[in-house]
Protein backbone atom coordinates (compact mmCIF):
# COMPACT_ATOMS: atom_id res chain seq x y z
CA UNK A 1 0.00 0.00 0.00
CA UNK A 2 1.08 3.66 -1.12
CA UNK A 3 0.89 6.12 1.70
CA UNK A 4 1.03 9.35 0.76
CA UNK A 5 2.87 12.40 2.41
CA UNK A 6 1.21 16.00 1.53
CA UNK A 7 4.38 18.15 1.00
CA UNK A 8 5.44 20.20 3.30
CA UNK A 9 3.37 18.51 5.85
CA UNK A 10 6.83 17.81 7.71
CA UNK A 11 7.22 18.85 10.70
CA UNK A 12 3.83 17.42 12.05
CA UNK A 13 2.85 17.73 15.93
CA UNK A 14 4.00 13.99 16.88
CA UNK A 15 7.42 14.59 15.12
CA UNK A 16 7.72 17.40 16.84
CA UNK A 17 7.41 15.68 20.09
CA UNK A 18 9.78 12.34 19.30
CA UNK A 19 12.58 15.08 18.48
CA UNK A 20 12.19 16.53 22.02
CA UNK A 21 12.23 13.03 23.27
CA UNK A 22 15.46 12.42 21.39
CA UNK A 23 17.29 15.64 22.07
CA UNK A 24 16.23 15.02 25.65
CA UNK A 25 18.18 11.46 25.30
CA UNK A 26 20.95 12.96 23.68
CA UNK A 27 21.80 15.65 25.65
CA UNK A 28 21.56 13.02 29.02
CA UNK A 29 24.21 10.81 27.69
CA UNK A 30 26.38 13.59 26.51
CA UNK A 31 26.30 14.78 29.97
CA UNK A 32 26.29 11.44 31.30
CA UNK A 33 30.19 10.15 29.26
CA UNK A 34 31.45 14.24 30.25
CA UNK A 35 31.00 13.53 33.64
CA UNK A 36 32.48 10.05 33.82
CA UNK A 37 29.63 8.95 35.44
CA UNK A 38 31.40 7.72 38.73
CA UNK A 39 34.65 7.25 37.18
CA UNK A 40 36.75 10.04 39.54
CA UNK A 41 38.99 12.66 37.95
CA UNK A 42 37.25 15.60 36.92
CA UNK A 43 39.63 16.13 33.36
CA UNK A 44 37.36 18.39 32.00
CA UNK A 45 38.26 20.84 34.68
CA UNK A 46 42.00 19.40 35.94
CA UNK A 47 42.96 21.84 38.25
CA UNK A 48 40.41 24.71 38.34
CA UNK A 49 37.90 22.65 41.19
CA UNK A 50 37.15 24.26 43.35
CA UNK A 51 36.25 27.83 42.60
CA UNK A 52 38.88 30.07 44.96
CA UNK A 53 39.31 33.55 45.85
CA UNK A 54 41.92 35.08 47.66
CA UNK A 55 42.28 38.33 49.99
CA UNK A 56 45.32 40.58 50.77
CA UNK A 57 45.25 42.26 54.01
CA UNK A 58 47.35 44.23 55.74
CA UNK A 59 48.71 41.62 57.83
CA UNK A 60 47.36 38.48 56.61
CA UNK A 61 45.84 36.46 53.23
CA UNK A 62 42.35 35.04 53.45
CA UNK A 63 42.02 31.86 50.66
CA UNK A 64 38.60 31.01 50.65
CA UNK A 65 37.27 27.83 48.43
CA UNK A 66 33.69 26.83 47.51
CA UNK A 67 34.09 22.70 48.61
CA UNK A 68 30.04 21.39 49.60
CA UNK A 69 29.89 18.60 50.95
CA UNK A 70 34.01 17.82 51.71
CA UNK A 71 34.97 16.38 55.05
CA UNK A 72 38.27 17.10 56.48
CA UNK A 73 39.65 13.82 55.58
CA UNK A 74 38.84 14.35 51.93
CA UNK A 75 40.84 17.54 51.91
CA UNK A 76 44.94 17.85 52.20
CA UNK A 77 46.15 21.65 52.34
CA UNK A 78 50.07 21.96 52.23
CA UNK A 79 52.10 25.16 52.84
CA UNK A 80 55.61 25.61 51.14
CA UNK A 81 56.99 28.86 50.96
CA UNK A 82 55.12 31.06 49.24
CA UNK A 83 52.90 28.18 47.57
CA UNK A 84 49.49 27.07 49.20
CA UNK A 85 48.68 23.56 47.95
CA UNK A 86 44.80 22.48 47.99
CA UNK A 87 43.85 18.84 46.89
CA UNK A 88 41.43 15.53 47.75
CA UNK A 89 39.04 13.47 46.52
CA UNK A 90 35.76 15.11 46.36
CA UNK A 91 33.32 11.57 47.03
CA UNK A 92 29.11 11.73 46.33
CA UNK A 93 27.76 8.92 48.23
CA UNK A 94 25.43 7.17 45.50
CA UNK A 95 23.43 3.89 46.31
CA UNK A 96 23.29 1.50 43.43
CA UNK A 97 19.68 0.59 43.61
CA UNK A 98 18.54 4.16 42.34
CA UNK A 99 17.92 5.56 39.49
CA UNK A 100 18.79 9.09 38.31
CA UNK A 101 16.93 11.75 37.00
CA UNK A 102 19.59 14.65 36.78
CA UNK A 103 23.34 14.26 37.71
CA UNK A 104 24.97 17.49 37.92
CA UNK A 105 27.40 17.31 40.72
CA UNK A 106 31.06 16.46 40.06
CA UNK A 107 32.81 14.47 42.05
CA UNK A 108 36.72 13.15 42.07
CA UNK A 109 40.45 14.35 42.46
CA UNK A 110 41.40 17.69 42.33
CA UNK A 111 44.84 19.22 43.10
CA UNK A 112 45.41 22.95 42.90
CA UNK A 113 48.52 25.35 44.08
CA UNK A 114 48.16 29.37 44.64
CA UNK A 115 51.14 30.93 44.76
CA UNK A 116 50.81 34.41 47.12
CA UNK A 117 52.37 37.13 46.01
CA UNK A 118 54.17 37.85 49.79
CA UNK A 119 56.11 35.89 52.50
CA UNK A 120 53.78 33.92 54.72
CA UNK A 121 54.17 32.73 58.50
CA UNK A 122 53.68 29.35 57.65
CA UNK A 123 53.61 28.12 61.71
CA UNK A 124 50.68 30.31 61.85
CA UNK A 125 48.30 29.56 58.83
CA UNK A 126 44.75 28.14 60.09
CA UNK A 127 42.43 26.58 58.12
CA UNK A 128 38.88 26.22 59.12
CA UNK A 129 35.38 24.32 57.17
CA UNK A 130 31.82 25.88 57.30
CA UNK A 131 28.64 25.30 55.55
CA UNK A 132 30.95 24.08 52.47
CA UNK A 133 33.17 26.80 52.52
CA UNK A 134 37.44 26.67 53.20
CA UNK A 135 38.56 29.19 55.24
CA UNK A 136 42.62 29.60 55.10
CA UNK A 137 44.34 32.69 56.96
CA UNK A 138 47.71 32.59 56.04
CA UNK A 139 49.51 35.76 58.04
CA UNK A 140 52.29 37.26 56.63
CA UNK A 141 55.63 36.95 57.58
CA UNK A 142 56.77 39.86 59.64
CA UNK A 143 58.97 41.46 56.84
CA UNK A 144 56.18 41.51 55.00
CA UNK A 145 54.05 43.44 56.71
CA UNK A 146 53.87 47.43 55.75
CA UNK A 147 55.09 48.96 58.00
CA UNK A 148 54.31 52.94 59.20
CA UNK A 149 57.57 55.55 59.08
CA UNK A 150 57.09 58.56 61.31
CA UNK A 151 58.86 61.24 59.78
CA UNK A 152 61.64 63.35 62.12
CA UNK A 153 61.27 66.88 62.17
CA UNK A 154 64.14 68.52 61.54
CA UNK B 1 2.66 22.45 26.50
CA UNK B 2 4.13 19.08 28.07
CA UNK B 3 5.59 16.22 26.48
CA UNK B 4 5.49 13.32 29.08
CA UNK B 5 5.85 9.62 27.77
CA UNK B 6 5.18 6.16 30.03
CA UNK B 7 8.64 7.03 31.69
CA UNK B 8 8.43 10.53 32.35
CA UNK B 9 10.56 12.22 35.08
CA UNK B 10 8.77 13.00 38.34
CA UNK B 11 10.66 15.80 38.64
CA UNK B 12 10.23 18.27 36.02
CA UNK B 13 12.82 20.89 36.31
CA UNK B 14 12.25 24.72 34.99
CA UNK B 15 15.94 26.20 35.30
CA UNK B 16 16.02 29.77 36.17
CA UNK B 17 19.02 31.51 34.90
CA UNK B 18 18.15 33.89 37.52
CA UNK B 19 16.59 36.91 34.75
CA UNK B 20 12.42 36.13 34.20
CA UNK B 21 8.96 37.12 35.96
CA UNK B 22 9.47 34.19 38.28
CA UNK B 23 12.49 35.06 40.12
CA UNK B 24 12.22 37.58 42.68
CA UNK B 25 13.98 40.72 42.01
CA UNK B 26 13.53 43.08 44.18
CA UNK B 27 17.09 43.36 45.90
CA UNK B 28 20.40 43.78 44.00
CA UNK B 29 22.88 41.11 43.76
CA UNK B 30 24.12 38.43 41.78
CA UNK B 31 21.70 35.10 41.90
CA UNK B 32 22.94 31.68 41.04
CA UNK B 33 21.38 28.07 40.08
CA UNK B 34 22.92 25.42 42.31
CA UNK B 35 23.64 21.54 40.55
CA UNK B 36 21.51 19.41 41.45
CA UNK B 37 21.03 15.24 41.42
CA UNK B 38 17.96 14.10 41.37
CA UNK B 39 17.39 10.22 41.80
CA UNK B 40 14.26 8.35 42.34
CA UNK B 41 14.49 5.41 45.07
CA UNK B 42 10.96 2.92 45.53
CA UNK B 43 9.69 4.98 47.86
CA UNK B 44 10.78 8.52 47.52
CA UNK B 45 12.49 10.68 45.38
CA UNK B 46 15.50 12.50 46.38
CA UNK B 47 17.12 15.82 45.59
CA UNK B 48 20.95 16.79 46.33
CA UNK B 49 21.63 20.55 45.62
CA UNK B 50 25.14 22.20 46.33
CA UNK B 51 24.73 24.96 47.97
CA UNK B 52 28.07 26.16 49.61
CA UNK B 53 27.78 29.25 52.08
CA UNK B 54 24.16 28.70 52.92
CA UNK B 55 23.21 28.31 56.28
CA UNK B 56 20.25 26.20 57.40
CA UNK B 57 18.18 29.25 58.72
CA UNK B 58 19.36 31.13 55.74
CA UNK B 59 17.43 28.49 53.51
CA UNK B 60 13.76 28.65 51.58
CA UNK B 61 12.07 26.30 50.60
CA UNK B 62 8.35 27.05 49.22
CA UNK B 63 5.85 25.24 48.33
CA UNK B 64 2.61 26.08 46.37
CA UNK B 65 0.92 24.93 43.14
CA UNK B 66 3.03 22.25 42.56
CA UNK B 67 6.20 24.53 42.47
CA UNK B 68 8.93 23.63 44.51
CA UNK B 69 11.42 26.67 45.07
CA UNK B 70 14.60 27.14 47.00
CA UNK B 71 16.12 30.18 47.76
CA UNK B 72 18.97 30.87 50.04
CA UNK B 73 21.12 33.83 50.42
CA UNK B 74 25.27 34.22 50.81
CA UNK B 75 26.24 37.29 52.80
CA UNK B 76 29.81 38.05 51.06
CA UNK B 77 32.21 36.92 54.00
CA UNK B 78 34.60 39.42 53.18
CA UNK B 79 35.95 42.07 56.47
CA UNK B 80 36.43 45.30 54.96
CA UNK B 81 40.23 45.44 55.00
CA UNK B 82 40.38 42.86 52.68
CA UNK B 83 41.27 43.27 49.06
CA UNK B 84 40.75 41.11 46.13
CA UNK B 85 44.32 39.71 44.64
CA UNK B 86 42.37 36.35 43.12
CA UNK B 87 38.73 36.37 42.59
CA UNK B 88 36.81 32.79 40.69
CA UNK B 89 33.42 33.15 42.52
CA UNK B 90 31.42 35.69 43.87
CA UNK B 91 29.20 35.02 46.56
CA UNK B 92 24.64 35.99 46.22
CA UNK B 93 21.88 33.82 45.96
CA UNK B 94 21.17 30.31 44.82
CA UNK B 95 17.94 30.08 43.60
CA UNK B 96 15.93 27.45 41.53
CA UNK B 97 12.24 25.92 41.01
CA UNK B 98 11.04 22.60 40.20
CA UNK B 99 7.47 21.20 39.06
CA UNK B 100 6.37 18.75 41.10
CA UNK B 101 3.83 15.77 40.21
CA UNK B 102 1.22 14.16 41.56
CA UNK B 103 3.75 11.23 42.45
CA UNK B 104 4.77 13.43 45.04
CA UNK B 105 3.01 13.55 48.97
CA UNK B 106 4.09 17.47 49.61
CA UNK B 107 2.86 17.22 53.16
CA UNK B 108 6.05 14.92 54.19
CA UNK B 109 9.01 16.06 52.20
CA UNK B 110 11.75 16.60 54.56
CA UNK B 111 14.71 19.03 54.41
CA UNK B 112 18.39 18.77 55.53
CA UNK B 113 21.48 21.50 55.02
CA UNK B 114 24.82 19.99 56.07
CA UNK B 115 28.04 21.42 54.68
CA UNK B 116 26.61 23.30 52.30
CA UNK B 117 24.52 20.37 50.88
CA UNK B 118 21.25 20.46 51.06
CA UNK B 119 19.16 17.08 50.57
CA UNK B 120 15.71 17.19 50.25
CA UNK B 121 13.79 13.39 50.56
CA UNK B 122 10.17 13.53 48.80
CA UNK B 123 7.70 10.38 49.81
CA UNK B 124 5.98 9.47 47.13
CA UNK B 125 2.55 8.77 47.80
CA UNK B 126 1.66 5.28 48.65
CA UNK B 127 -0.24 4.49 45.44
CA UNK B 128 2.90 5.17 43.55
CA UNK B 129 5.17 2.57 45.66
CA UNK B 130 5.64 -0.48 43.22
CA UNK B 131 3.92 -3.64 45.55
CA UNK B 132 4.09 -7.07 45.80
CA UNK B 133 0.40 -8.45 45.27
CA UNK B 134 -0.15 -12.27 46.95
CA UNK B 135 -2.01 -14.41 44.63
CA UNK B 136 -4.23 -16.65 46.70
CA UNK B 137 -4.02 -20.23 45.73
CA UNK B 138 -7.62 -21.77 45.14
Amino acid sequence: MIIRRAFGGWPVEGSRSSFDELERVRRQLDDLLERGFGTGFLAARAGVFPLTNVTESPDRFTVRAELPGIKPGELQIAVVGRSLSLSGDRKIPRDEAVSYHRSEREEGGFSRTITLPADIDSAKVEATCSNGVLTITLPKAEAAKPKQITIKAG
Amino acid sequence: MTHHTQEAKDLATRDTMGVGPSAEHTRPGRTFTPEVDIYEKTEQIVLVADMPGVKAEDLVIDLRDNVLTLSGEVAPPEAPEEADVMREYFTGRYYRQFTLSNVIDQTKIEASLVDGVMTLTLPKVAEAQPRKITVKAG
